[in-house]
């Protein structure tokens, strides 16, 4: 069995700063990490793999540096990782992603061997929107299984796959084809401490790294900036509101200061006040 | 959609948007206004209403019609879909209807959508961010290979007649503005209760616009096994609340979040938290308010110990009043309150508490105080 999961590398969010002045995003020095949402992805495939054989590839597009997000990756244990890089690139939005992501799994597929599940995070957290997964599936005419919680059944000699599915309301029990995307759901297991095994050979393993041309990719006016159809006009921090927050005055006393709270608050909503005691009464 | 752009991006920004717009011919038949309204076991999400609430606003702008997309079985459930949304404020509907439909997969539904777009063209197409609506985006999206821009929290029309869709980028950070220039329709997903439920107003069923889904089973090859309904469907109702209590890190444990549940249960109210109150472990992330969690729209929206940062303000700012109580006057989330109080919270919840007590039903005191 063959499986190739989608990584990307974000900045560490946590420690982004906005300069307070342009309002641009200060970068420099901040960690990046492998997308946190992939880790339940890579950690699923690698748990299918040890059940079934066969292989993990982990696939990442970003810049050069983006290597040691793959290094880390194979610490975990995947057995091999392949970076896409190339400036033509740059400014992808998620329709290019999809189809510099796809290109390369049909590279993947030829060189390596055609994949029977292609996994990605439920989505990042810098985009954050959820697209590139579908994008890839349609691409490639996989079996599109989103949000999955949980695979119940792999049957390869069958070339059929169960999952549960979130689903609004509640869970859905799917069962597709092979080959199918799956994009997997937050929370659905915990990432393995890698072997020293691991460790000892993701520190000497070799990435393979591909250009847009060493993937295949011809036509690249579909990809970067050119290739999607979305263009960021604008990006701006938001405004304080226009009016000024009311400050209530703190008196010595917690009761007083909760009274003109209570005054401002019924003043600004002067229905809530009946809304509130009919709820308390029906306590 | 647009990833956050890359470093050098808000410079950059204002030279791609000068990137000149020419919409190729064969696109400018692309007309109208479309909400795609999800139904699920009979029953539309509320975020579609909220929706052609929005398109509505864009249609008007624009000039050209609203119409709703109905997918769904041949059953009550569907035919009341399509009715509701005339209420809401549609002009005319597009229905597919067939027994394939009758749960929502992503093959059916995709070329159900994607046969009605290319039909019938329309220029804007909005869906709820919604697991349904996110799994369904991503195919037609790429399958009409056109712009789509995720989560959205503000929608415009600009001079030009553009799509202008803002969200949150760099993890939320800052806002981006995002058109999808040359490329019809222009899509957009916008998460629950991120726009105002328009007012419902009894209104005839109008144009009724029927289309044929071109697929037999044979063609589908995911089968769905089961549906298990979720146990807890409807317990904690934070984003439909009225009111909604919430703590930050603040609060200093998570033994103080009992100050904000017993504020909560006062007040009839749902009480939430901020993300980090998620991460220690405080309470579940069900309880979530913000960008990466439930996006709320109280009357009433109390936050104590929480700073305001703007992956949590993305998620408040539709409440009609929001009052903040912070120990530090410099705190965000003074900016965008109505209401604030430099105070210790851990202090102040429990006189609030009695203080709603006291107003509004002084003789049940010991019981709502227990
Ligand atoms: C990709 C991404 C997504 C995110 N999504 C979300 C999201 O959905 N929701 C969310 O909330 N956050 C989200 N965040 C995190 C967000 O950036 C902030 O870190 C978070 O909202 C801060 O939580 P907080 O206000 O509880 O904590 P802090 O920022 O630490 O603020 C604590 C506040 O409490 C005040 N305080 C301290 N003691 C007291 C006291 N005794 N009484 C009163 N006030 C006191 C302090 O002055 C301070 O303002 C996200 C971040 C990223 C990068």
């Amino acid at each position: 069995m063959h499986i190739v999961v989608c990584i990307k590398q974000v900045p560490d969010s946590a420690q982004i700063r906005v300069h307070p002045v342009t309002n641009t995003i200060m970068r420099q020095g901040v960690p990046t990490i492998i997308n946190p949402y992939d880790l339940y992805a890579l950690e699923e495939a690698l748990r299918l793999r040890d059940q079934h054989g066969g292989e993990v590839t982990v696939l990442t597009m970003g810049p050069p540096n983006a290597e040691d997000t793959l290094r880390k990756a194979l610490t975990f244990g995947a057995d091999r990782a392949v970076l896409l890089t190339d400036r033509f690139f740059a400014g992808s939005d998620t329709l290019a992603t999809s189809f510099a992501l796809s290109s390369a799994i049909a590279k993947v597929a030829q060189v390596y061997g055609a994949p029977d599940i292609v996994f990605t995070g439920k989505q990042t957290i810098d985009g954050d929107t959820a697209q590139v997964g579908p994008g890839i599936a349609k691409r490639l005419k996989l079996l599109q299984l989103t949000y999955v919680s949980r695979i119940a059944d792999l049957d390869l000699a069958g070339r059929t796959i169960s999952v549960e599915r979130r689903s609004e309301g509640g869970v859905q029990q799917l069962r597709t084809t092979l080959p199918a995307l799956i994009t997997m759901l937050e929370g659905t297991n915990d990432m393995r401490r890698g072997t020293m095994k691991d460790a000892l050979r993701a520190a000497r393993a070799e990435v393979v790294i591909w250009s847009a041309k060493d993937a295949g990719i011809e036509d690249l006016t579909k990809c970067g900036l050119r290739g999607s159809p979305t263009v960021v006009k604008r990006v701006f921090a938001p405004g304080p509101r226009a009016e000024k927050a009311e400050m209530i005055e703190i008196t010595p006393a917690a009761r007083d200061t909760a009274d003109s709270l209570l005054d401002a608050i019924f003043s600004r909503q002067p229905k809530l006040e009946a809304d509130i005691a009919a709820a308390q009464a029906a306590l | 959609m647009t990833e956050a752009p890359k470093p050098a991006a808000p410079a950059a920004a204002g030279s791609r948007a000068s990137m000149k717009k020419e919409l190729p011919e064969h696109f400018k038949a692309y007309k109208h206004v479309w909400v795609y309204v999800e139904v699920e076991r009979g029953q539309v999400h509320p975020v579609s209403f909220e929706l052609l609430g929005e398109g509505r606003k864009l249609a008007n702008k624009l000039g050209v019609d609203l119409a709703a997309v109905v997918i769904g079985p041949p059953d009550e459930g569907t035919r009341t879909a399509v009715a509701e949304t005339f209420c809401y404020g549609a002009d005319l509907a597009y229905l597919v209807e067939d027994p394939l439909l009758t749960h929502y997969r992503n093959e059916p539904y995709t070329r159900a959508l994607t046969d009605v777009v290319n039909t019938y063209k329309p220029e804007i197409l909005l869906l709820g961010a919604t697991t349904l609506g996110r799994d369904l985006a991503g195919s037609v999206a790429t399958t009409l290979l056109t712009g789509l821009t995720a989560d959205c929290t503000e929608l415009d029309v600009d001079a030009d007649a553009s799509l202008a869709a803002t969200r949150p980028t760099f993890g939320g950070s800052l806002l981006c503005t995002i058109y999808t220039l040359n490329f019809r329709p222009q899509m957009a997903t916008v998460r629950p209760r991120v726009m105002a439920m328009p007012e419902r107003v009894e209104k005839p069923v109008g144009r009724v616009i029927t289309h044929k889904l071109d697929m037999v089973e044979d063609d589908i090859v995911t089968k769905i096994l089961s549906f298990i309904p979720d146990r807890d469907a409807g317990k904690a109702n934070l984003a439909y609340a009225d009111i909604v209590v919430a703590g930050g890190l603040g609060l200093g444990g998570a033994e103080n979040f009992q100050l904000v549940k017993g504020l909560a249960r006062v007040l009839g109210a749902e009480y939430g938290c901020s993300r980090p109150v998620v991460q220690k472990g405080w309470q579940p992330y069900e309880r979530q308010i913000g960008q990466t969690g439930k996006t709320i729209r109280p009357k009433l929206y109390i936050a104590a110990g929480i700073s305001g940062a703007i992956q949590h303000r993305v998620g408040v700012e539709g409440a009609d009043l929001i009052v903040a109580i912070n120990t530090d006057k410099n705190a965000p989330i003074f900016d965008f309150a109505h209401v604030g109080l430099v105070t210790d919270a851990v202090r102040f919840l429990p006189a609030l508490t009695d203080a709603f007590i006291r107003r509004l039903s002084p003789h049940n005191r010991d019981r709502l105080a227990g």
